[in-house]
């Protein structure tokens, strides 16, 4: 491959990614309309609907089992002997 | 709220502030949160909670009341407040093996702001639990962010925490007191990123993942190993748990919830879990919610397994086995079901116009542990050691709480 040609397709290549890198900028056009997400206002589709009672359960679990995080939920320490 | 912007600051005031932060700070900046689960740039409604809870299982009651209030001050913040308490009535299998049968309370305090400027929601608190031989501190932050026409909620937290670790004794006259020859430390870090998205016009997604790190006594000062000793006792001796003093976990997990066509939810979760202590574990969940004139009713379905710790034996074949030796019934190979259901009336209140809403809810939930390797060592006279049946864990929950919104 001569010089030139090898150039040409450097600076094809580098355009090519600042258009792509351009085009992960933009943001990109919301596919769910705003007036489309009534559903998400109704309680049901909440993934924490009753924070207080949702925190107790994962206490219990948590200190009965070897796994823990990943829930969401933020709890205190305790010995839990 | 220091990580707040305030409102109204200039462009170039903003940008002289973020020049003031070393790389270090920045970064740590980026890092100072922690997951709340609801979707960013919404803050908490204003709602009082009122709950009992009821734990009982394995010869362990664990009962007492939970209370949590939210409340808005203006547009862009929202305080909350906690109070929850642990009455404990034990005589489990750990503590007739090793201790003796105790009662005790843990009571815990958590306050929280959240400030909401634009489509970011800063987020702090502060938990303090306390119990007889056990106080543990933590601070939470984190910062969420909503993007992409609002379809996307990223979050960044930070938990840090800090433990004193006691051992009660009982002395001569019955006291209990704290052993003057035994005060440990703990110290926690947690970093968490949680993504949540909305797919479809009736399908979101929640991923979450979370990087803890303990450093300092993890043990349980009052639980302890056996080891083989053919022709003493029962056939085996007791002797001190040792623990590494570091742990670092891993979890991960991925949640979909679904809007049905007939006005009800149905949910599915995901979460693996891997730590260096070698324990792997996979939770499978699956929720259905359905409401019905003024009820709302739920059902839940949870399954768990793990593998045990590299260092977890029920039964060591002589003392001083290996450097690290425990056999923590959380750290044995399992497999645990969870059976949940739940109902929340609601309700208005009359002559009381300052309530917008009301709701009486009850849950109950069944656990069933089923061990792989932890035996019913109470049983060693009768089938000798190491022969012992695989010990079964039945546990019933209850919850029953009253929800006002204001």
């Amino acid at each position: 491959m001569s010089s030139s040609r090898r150039i040409r397709l450097t600076r094809a290549l580098t355009a090519a990614a600042l258009l792509a890198a351009l085009a992960g900028c933009s943001a990109p056009t919301p596919w769910v309309k705003p007036y489309e997400r009534e559903h998400f206002a109704d309680p049901i589709m909440s993934f924490n609907r009753d924070p207080i009672s949702s925190v107790y359960l994962d206490h219990v679990l948590e200190s009965r089992e070897g796994a823990r995080g990943a829930t969401g939920a933020v709890g205190g320490g305790c010995g839990c002997n | 709220m220091q990580l707040a912007e305030r409102r109204g600051a200039s462009r170039e005031g903003r940008a002289q502030q973020v020049r003031l932060l070393s790389p270090f700070r920045r970064t740590l900046l980026a890092l100072c949160v922690i997951a709340a689960p609801a979707l960013g740039g919404v803050l908490p409604e204003d709602r009082a909670d009122v709950l009992w809870h009821d734990y009982n299982g394995g010869d362990i009651t664990v009962k007492g009341p939970s209370v949590l209030v939210q409340k808005k001050a203006g547009d862009s913040l929202s305080f909350s407040a906690g109070y929850y308490e642990d009455m404990i009535s034990s005589a489990s299998i750990d503590v007739k093996l090793s201790a003796s049968p105790y009662h005790e309370t843990r009571k815990q305090e958590n306050v929280g702001v959240e400030y909401l400027h634009g489509k970011t929601t800063y987020a702090m608190g502060y938990i303090h639990s306390k119990e007889p031989d056990y106080i543990a501190n933590t601070t939470f932050y984190s910062i969420s962010q909503d993007m992409f026409g609002d379809l996307t909620t990223v979050t960044l937290g930070y938990r840090r925490a800090w433990d004193q670790i006691y051992r009660d004794i009982k002395q001569p006259d019955g006291e209990i007191v704290n052993d003057p020859t035994f005060h440990e430390r703990a110290d926690h870090r947690g970093y968490t990123l949680s993504v949540s998205q909305i797919l479809t016009r009736n399908l979101i997604a929640d991923f979450n993942y979370e990087l803890l790190t303990d450093q300092g006594y993890l043990a349980n000062p009052y639980r302890k190993i056996r080891y083989l000793s053919p022709g003493q006792g029962n056939g085996f001796t007791l002797a001190d748990q040792i623990y590494p003093n570091t742990r670092t976990t891993n979890a991960a997990s991925l949640q979909l919830k679904e809007y049905l066509p007939w006005r009800a939810s149905v949910a599915g979760s995901y979460r693996f879990f891997r730590d260096t202590w070698g324990v792997v574990a996979h939770t499978v969940e699956a929720d259905y919610t359905h409401p019905w004139r003024h009820w709302v009713f739920d059902g839940m379905v949870r399954w768990y397994r793990q593998t045990h710790a590299d260092f977890y034996s029920d039964l060591f074949p002589y003392a001083n086995y290996q450097n690290f030796m425990a056999r923590d019934r959380e750290l044995a190979s399992f497999t645990d079901w969870t059976f949940g259901v739940a109902a929340s009336y609601q309700f208005n209140v009359p002559g009381a116009p300052w309530i917008s809403k009301s709701s009486a809810n009850v849950r109950f939930d069944h656990l069933y542990i089923d061990y792989k390797d932890f035996r019913n060592a109470l049983l060693a006279s009768e089938y000798g050691a190491g022969n012992e049946p695989l010990y079964k864990l039945n546990a019933n929950i209850f919850q029953v709480f009253v929800s006002i919104w204001f």
